[in-house]
């Protein structure tokens, strides 16, 4: 093992004892509103929460009056030691959860939630880490939830490592966090967003909507020889279509970390 | 039947045990590869939760709930490295 | 520490006196599955049943040439749902045990893409079980377990494989694929064997 490896995974084994440990919390809406036509924003204040990292999920537990239950699993889009928890739910069409989440959940509500979960997607300042490499993020529709949280980590802790985010969504509208992300480009720690519309373009985009291509991806993401570390997360589809073109186009398999959520 | 990745465990296995598995780097006994169970494949459904190999398909574990009840195999692993803290 | 969530029903569930204990109706058909949907084709289908002396084999179109009957039958999946009056078409697996000789009680079903579950062989004789290929006047899709799969009504629907591929005969009971991990070794809905 080379001994800059040996740093890597000592780093990592500092950022994964940073990670709080998880447990069931009864979290209190404080805030219910629409991000984009499809989705919802979710303020949690979640009692007992240890604070989490940035890349974190969740699993909401729903208790109908008869007992059935149904938990499924979110990405967080805040990070910190904060109890606040921000979620961004994107409504399924025949979901069992995620309609509730997105039409019915009003401020006062409460929920149950188990987390935070997952230390492997996650990402933690190079002050932290050691880990200096250039961070590419490639976010699939909602698939951008726990990489805003990594892009806002990013700048909150001023960390110089260069980041970029790649966003494939459909139109200008069903963009999510659009104000945050302009701030987040004009942050002093400078996040370089570059977006893909699938369906529909902005007025002058300079080019057709249309599905994500190998070259456009080529073109928006940090070189391969700049060893950049890697984050995907969308649709199960998406993740796979990027992360064999990634490979295609030189990047190291270890270095890429992918978050596929299903669906199609 | 659409997969996602082993980071999706991270939720049942942690109710069970004291540390984030889904870091853990296992060996499949299938194709000998070792990799973090967030690099697995999972395959979840109301009858439970598959998880397999991300280099041959090999099924290397099992989560089934039921209410206060679960069962966890580990039938395709032959060992998992946990780091110290 | 559940509590009920406010507004929170989950989809709709009904109550039907054909039910056993724990079950609700369910219009869809949920596909449970334990890992890629294998996509066989026809031509090169086979099933076989596997005894301590031999092996019988049919491929699609012997399977196709043997008695096929039509079956009409309610279906219960250890998730809780269950389907009323599902409509199918198969092999009884009277006609495909007619020319097998064995001693052996119990059966291994196996299945495209490595699924096992196991039967004691007296439940899946006397017009019990069939392989079946039609499901409500359709070729069986793919994600329900066709081009054919185990039909075994009276048992929870787990042990009624998809994508089955063959049958070993065994002379002691043992553990399929999700009996070994948490489902119980027999699996009837009446009884509630849901778990170990």
């Amino acid at each position: 093992m080379s001994d800059a490896t040996t740093a890597q995974v000592t780093a990592l084994g500092a950022a994964l004892r940073a990670v709080p440990r998880s447990g069931w919390h009864v979290a209190t809406v404080a805030d219910a509103h629409r991000e984009t036509p499809n989705a919802s924003r979710l303020e949690l204040d979640v009692d007992g929460w240890p604070g989490n990292a940035a890349g974190q999920h969740l699993d909401v537990r729903l208790t109908a009056p008869d007992g059935y239950t149904a938990t499924r699993s979110y990405s967080i889009a805040s990070s910190g030691s904060s109890s606040r928890v921000v979620l961004a739910v994107d409504k399924l069409p025949d979901g069992e959860v995620s309609p509730f989440l997105v039409d019915e959940v009003r401020a006062g509500d409460m929920l149950e939630v188990h987390g935070p979960l997952g230390a492997f997607f996650v990402w933690a300042p190079a002050a932290e880490t050691g880990d200096m490499r250039p961070v590419q993020l490639i976010a699939g529709g909602s698939g951008v939830v726990p990489l805003f949280a990594m892009a806002r980590a990013h700048a909150a802790a001023d960390d110089t490592t260069p980041f970029r985010l790649l966003y494939s969504v459909r139109t200008p509208d069903d963009v999510y966090f659009a104000d945050e992300l302009d701030d987040l480009a004009e942050a002093s720690a400078p996040l370089r967003l570059d977006l893909v519309y699938t369906r529909r373009t902005p007025d002058g985009w300079p080019t057709a909507p249309g599905r994500i291509t190998r070259e456009a991806l080529e073109a928006a993401v940090v070189p391969a020889a700049e060893r950049p570390r890697v984050y995907v997360c969308g649709s199960t589809g998406f993740v796979e279509l990027v992360a064999d073109w990634l490979v295609g186009l030189g990047h190291d398999p270890r270095s890429i970390r992918t978050e596929r959520y299903g669906g199609t | 039947m659409q997969h996602v990745d082993g980071n999706a465990i991270a939720g049942p296995l942690a109710e069970f045990f004291a540390f984030d598995v889904t870091t853990a780097t296992a060996r499949c006994i299938g194709c000998g590869n070792v990799a973090e169970l967030a690099r697995a494949m999972v395959y979840m459904s109301a009858a439970g939760t598959v998880v397999r190999c991300g280099s041959c398909d090999q099924v290397l574990a099992t989560i089934v709930e039921s209410g206060d009840r679960a069962w966890i195999g580990f039938s395709g692993v032959s060992a998992i490295e946990v780091r110290r803290g | 520490m559940s509590f009920i969530t406010r507004g929170f029903s989950g989809r709709s569930r009904e109550r039907d006196d054909r039910l056993p204990p724990g079950q609700t109706l369910v219009s869809d058909f949920p596909v449970l599955s334990a890992g890629p949907t294998p996509e066989i084709d026809t031509a090169d289908w086979e099933f076989t049943i596997r005894t301590e002396s031999g092996m019988h084999s049919w491929n699609w179109d012997e399977f196709m040439a043997l008695k096929i009957d039509d079956v009409d039958t309610d279906i219960h999946c250890v998730t809780h749902w269950s389907k009323l009056g599902t409509r199918w078409r198969g092999v009884s697996l009277d006609t495909l045990f007619e020319d097998v000789e064995t001693e052996y009680d119990y059966v291994m079903a196996h299945s495209y893409g490595g699924y096992t579950t196991n039967v004691p062989l007296d439940e899946l004789l006397d017009g019990k079980a069939w392989v079946a290929f039609e499901f409500d006047g359709e070729p069986l899709d793919p994600e329900h377990g066709g081009p054919a799969r185990l039909l075994v009504p009276h048992l929870y629907f787990w042990k009624s494989a998809k994508w089955v591929r063959g049958l070993v005969m065994m002379d002691q009971d043992e553990p399929g694929f999700w009996e070994q991990n948490g489902y119980h070794i027999h699996g009837d809905p009446w009884k509630e064997e849901r778990y170990w």
